[in-house]
């Protein structure tokens, strides 16, 4: 209780600070003895969200409920479920906050979608830019402008 | 003389807070001056009203320096009669973190804030001799309207003065997390880089209401965004390497909205930085410049806004504190406006000079502005998605690292490809076989560099090679960018180090980032990782080192107290370190902290830490190792260190003094 509270007010409080609590998570008695299912176990981990930290994937967390979910995952691996069956399964409890990186149906397409949208946006502007000043290099090259005329012959006189 | 007068308690210190106040409240006062009387002596051409703006930047300045003093004074003599004290302080912290104490909260953050928003407004002040006089009383006018506002929001929403009714016999202490000498200095760094921006903001609104910019602008305005950017750089560094050794885990990049809230004006500066040249050398993309510094203060104060109002951890969090959330987003709203108004209204009177071929400096320049804004874009919606998707979608959902890594990653691989290529291009037209003859060694060696690391790494992933292509892309071809500089013949290392430190700076800076992004890749794709319960005495092995874990005690420090252990290092038998991690318990905060043992090196860190005990009498370890962790900060440092390079060359040192040569040449006269 306490330390909720604590939290509470640093995150009031603190300046740019990240709000992890310390200490890695996986503990030596959740670990798989199979090294090939412990590997999937942590990659999954790493995109599944702890539904009580900030920010935080149940792998880096600390929290109960993260070690619960760990444990989760691990058991539904030893039972053969393949990676995005896992995934389903704590999707299909806790929702899709837990995920780390979000689906990409519905409203999120516009998420996964702004950013190569942004790019050909600003790509066209650049490039209607680039072609309008280098079309008047074209123009300018044959000789001085008028301005560079100018220039020229005030730098002859110093 | 009186002798053995009695020091009562604080007294003393009761009028200092006061003092403090009531400087405070002077300064607000000064600001409003500034804000509006230089404006109206710039546009009616009367000298002596913008010449106000002189003194009353420096007077602005001493105030709040005064103010800031002062809650110093009352967190070193811990004077738990003001509230903010007691709230994050105790009398047993030792001395440095009383004093870093001060910006560790809200309040004391944001005096920080506005007394570097003086800061800045003071060396435009003190140093802007060289700029037009209508042009300096503007610039400062705008700083003062921007100190008004954050003067506004301490005073009726964050006052750090206020008293206790009743004050404590101790204080409740600040975070454990930020007593350490990283983090205690990582707030500073970045204020002065969000700050900094506000001079670039300052600048554009200035020319816009000015109604010209030129070259001379581009030569005013870089210096203070180049100072923006090496202190964002310092910043970030700071905060992600303390992340790295103190979290406990060694990550060192999270993808948190308060990262992201420092990360997004670090992209827009970097742009900045770049089209700034474009503007200074060749008197084009000026309505793009203009753009850019509205926007890039505008994430800085996005930044303060996430941060401090809570925003984005959590929509609940802003209701029950709605007060200062609404009162960031309303100075937001009005900087964003009144700037994006003034764009709009004056932005087609910029009318550019230069015109430049599709294959030149210019072009490649343009393309990273359009990488970083677009990445910086990506990151932004990332950020402020899962609030959106509430909002209107009724969805909620995270949105964390592995989207980040995913979006964002391609455009750094992209802006590290064309990089040395605008480096190594000349102005206004490139011959392209011509100027890219001289990378072609650079190229191949960072293709040989790819491909050695393919054959050695055992995972057939595509990470490192890709990351040490780009590293060694970027420091070879910044060594070229040098070289060609120095032309052919004999004398050339003399010339090498009589380029002008701009050069140099560049080229530093340049392979600053190539380490850096060296780093990620290679700590990302080849470390490793080993949790386990150790009996005391056991040896076990961690990617061919051999740990041994020595002995566990207790041991006790200034405000807390901790289990440390001694593991002993070795390679292949032949012992080289002793690592101590501690696990800490500060009593009054209730709160653990890890501090994990690090071996750093040039290649590689072994990061041990200790864990709880076990009922068999054992202790969970955990072992981390780093490849190249250290070239991460490393090329941090390196980028700081070109811009610190950039900013020293003679070129910024001549514009400022500049007029004084002038006025002289006109009184010989």
């Amino acid at each position: 209780m306490i330390r909720t509270l604590f939290k509470l007010l640093v995150v009031a409080s603190v300046v740019t600070v990240m709000q992890f609590s310390p200490a890695a998570a996986v503990e030596p008695d959740e670990v798989l003895s199979d090294p090939v299912l412990e590997k999937r176990a942590r990659s999954i981990s790493e995109g599944l969200r702890c539904l009580v930290c900030r920010n935080e994937s149940i792998d880096e967390s600390n929290a109960p409920l993260a070690r619960d979910l760990r444990i989760l995952v691990r058991e539904r691996l030893v039972e053969g479920d393949a990676d995005d069956e896992v995934i389903e399964f704590v999707v299909a409890r806790y929702g899709e906050y837990v995920l780390l990186k979000p689906n990409s149906g519905g409203s999120n397409l516009v998420l996964w979608l702004s950013g190569p949208a942004m790019l050909l946006i600003a790509g066209g502007v650049g490039l209607a830019f680039l072609r309008r000043r280098s079309r008047s290099v074209d123009a300018s090259s044959q000789g001085l402008s008028a301005d560079e005329q100018a220039r020229l012959e005030e730098i002859l006189k110093e | 003389m009186p002798i053995g007068h009695p020091r009562g308690p604080p007294y003393n210190e009761f009028m200092i807070t006061e003092l403090g106040h009531f400087c405070l409240i002077l300064a607000f006062l000064t600001a409003c001056f500034q804000a509006i009387v230089p404006l109206i002596g710039a546009h009616n051409r009367w000298q002596g009203w913008m010449m106000s703006a002189v003194p009353a930047a420096t007077l602005q300045f001493l105030l709040t320096l005064t103010a800031f003093g002062a809650l110093t004074v009352a967190f070193i003599g811990s004077d738990f009669s003001v509230r903010l004290v007691v709230l994050n302080s105790h009398s047993v912290k030792p001395m440095l973190y009383k004093i870093t104490g001060v910006w560790g909260n809200h309040e004391g953050s944001m005096l920080l804030w506005v007394l570097i928003v003086t800061l800045f407004g003071g060396f435009v002040a003190w140093f802007g001799s060289a700029l037009p006089d209508s042009l300096r009383a503007r610039v400062l006018s705008v700083q003062g309207a921007i100190a008004v506002a954050f003067f506004a929001f301490i005073l009726f929403s964050s006052n750090p003065f206020l008293r206790m009714a009743v004050p404590p016999f101790d204080g409740q202490d600040l975070n454990p997390l930020l007593q350490d000498p990283g983090l205690a200095f990582h707030p500073p760094f970045l204020y002065l880089g969000y700050v900094g921006l506000s001079m670039s903001y300052s600048f554009a609104v200035a020319a816009l209401i000015e109604g010209r910019i030129d070259a001379a602008w581009g030569r005013w305005v870089r210096p203070y965004t180049l100072a923006a950017w090496i202190f964002l750089t310092i910043g970030i560094g700071l905060g992600s390497w303390w992340a790295y050794y103190e979290l406990g885990w060694g990550g060192f990049w999270f993808w948190d909205p308060v990262e992201n809230a420092s990360f997004m004006p670090w992209l827009l500066a970097t742009a900045l930085l770049h089209s700034a040249i474009v503007v200074e050398k060749r008197e084009s993309l000026k309505s793009w410049t203009i753009l850019l510094a509205i926007i890039a203060f505008g994430f800085s104060m996005i930044g303060a806004f996430i941060t401090r109002s809570g925003v984005i951890t959590s929509v609940h969090a802003f209701a029950a504190d709605p007060e200062r959330g609404v009162f960031l987003l309303a100075i937001l709203a009005f900087f964003m406006l009144a700037g994006l108004t003034l764009f709009a209204a004056r932005a087609f009177e910029m009318q550019a000079k230069g015109v430049f071929g599709i294959v030149s400096r210019e072009s490649v320049l343009v393309l990273n502005n359009v990488l970083l804004a677009v990445a910086a874009f990506v990151v932004f919606v990332g950020t402020i998605w899962p609030l959106v998707s509430e909002l209107f979608f009724d969805r909620k959902l995270s949105v964390g690292a592995p989207f980040f890594n995913l979006a964002f990653t391609p455009f750094m691989v992209v802006l590290g490809l064309i990089l040395p290529v605008g480096a190594i291009f000349p102005w206004k037209r490139a011959r392209l076989q011509r100027s890219l003859r001289p990378l072609a060694p650079a190229f191949v060696l960072s293709v040989a560099v790819a491909v050695l690391i393919w054959a050695m790494q055992t995972e057939r992933s595509a990470l490192g090679p890709i990351g040490f292509f780009l590293g060694a892309w970027l420091v070879s071809g910044a060594v070229v960018d040098l070289m060609t500089r120095t032309g052919r013949g004999g004398g050339r290392l003399g010339r090498l180090r009589r380029l002008p430190r701009a050069d140099w700076g560049k080229a530093v800076a340049h392979a600053g980032l190539g380490v850096t992004m060296a780093g990620v890749a290679g700590l990302l794709a080849w470390e490793a990782e080993d949790i386990r319960v150790a009996q005391v005495g056991e040896r076990f092995e961690v990617a061919g080192y051999g740990l041994t874990l020595r002995s566990v005690r207790e041991i006790e420090g200034p405000n807390y107290v901790a289990v440390q252990a001694d593991v002993a290092l070795d390679r292949a038998g032949v012992g080289f370190t002793v690592l101590q991690p501690e696990k800490r318990i500060y009593p009054v905060a209730g709160m653990p902290t890890t501090e994990a043992a690090i071996d750093n090196g040039f290649f590689r860190d072994v990061y041990v830490v200790i864990g709880d005990p076990q009922d068999d009498g054992g202790w969970v370890v955990r072992t981390y190792y780093k490849p190249f962790a250290n070239w991460i900060w490393g090329g941090a440092i390196l980028m700081a260190l070109g811009g610190a390079l950039s900013l020293s060359d003679r070129r910024y040192r001549v514009a400022a003094g500049a007029k004084k040569t002038q006025a002289k040449a006109v009184a010989a006269k």
